[in-house]
């Protein structure tokens, strides 16, 4: 199984924060921005790609286990957001690429196993 | 043996939004309780605090816990629901523009919360509070 580091050097990811997580096993990939929806349906491990970038997104990340959250396209992020994160240990990491493209790129190296 | 916890939680206080739903989690954790409780939890605590931070005046969660099941109680203090049927409805939300731009307001927050509970029970109606009730048996 794959970890976050590993899919952080291999998509180039930027670490913003959470670096204690790193090590955190893959399962699979969650991409959605209605907090609700993404309660009901992430599953353990899995990676998040949201373009929220408030503070919340992190207690949705904490309460559903996510593996670590991805914000596309270079969006900007609250410095709150970023305390929360490194505070509880929960990698934030930062792309240039869109959704659909982290999506592909994740399938291309098949990092979900 | 019971324990009970009561966390306050304050309107609009996005800023400590999911606090009280992390706090119950992390103890559901230390006691032991299977993941698959502890996820049910998770989501339907963290529906009733945002409930409540994003729709009511300010209220409570009242956790309890005995052997045989979790009890959370999620009081506000108003302005209570007109039409809980409405409520209850997928896709259903009287969230404000402002909110839903953060991506709550799905209107599946009730809908979440009944789905993860055993028992499920909701009291309201307007000009008074609204008390949520969700019960999940420990097996």
């Amino acid at each position: 199984m794959y970890k976050v580091i590993d899919v952080v050097k291999l998509l180039e990811l930027e670490v913003i924060a959470g670096e204690g997580g790193l090590e955190n096993p893959i399962t699979g990939v969650y991409i959605g921005d209605l907090l609700s929806w993404v309660m009901a349906h992430l599953q353990a491990g899995n990676i998040w790609i949201t373009i929220q970038t408030h503070v919340n997104i992190l207690a949705v990340a904490l309460l559903a286990d996510a593996a670590c959250v991805i914000i596309p396209e270079y969006a900007e992020i609250d410095h709150q957001t970023i305390e929360k994160a490194n505070d509880e240990g929960i990698p934030l990491l930062r792309s240039k690429f869109s959704a659909y493209q982290l999506a592909i790129k994740i399938k291309e190296h098949d990092l979900i196993k | 043996m019971t324990i009970q916890v009561c966390y306050d939680i304050v309107r609009y206080d996005f800023s400590r939004a999911g606090e009280a739903s992390s706090s119950i989690k992390k103890l559901l954790k230390q006691l032991g309780i299977s993941s698959d409780v502890i996820k049910r939890v998770a989501v339907a605590t963290y529906e009733a605090e945002m409930n409540i931070i994003i729709h009511s005046e300010g209220g409570i969660i009242e956790l309890n816990i005995d052997p045989e099941k979790i009890k959370i109680v999620a009081k506000d203090t108003g302005p209570g629901i007109e039409n809980i049927q409405k409520a209850m409805t997928e896709g259903f939300s009287t969230a404000p523009n402002e909110v839903r731009e953060l991506g709550f307001g799905a209107g599946m927050g009730l809908p979440n919360i009944k789905r993860c509970s055993d028992i499920f029970d909701i009291e309201s109606s307007l000009g008074e509070s609204t008390t949520v009730t969700m019960i999940i048996k420990l097996n």
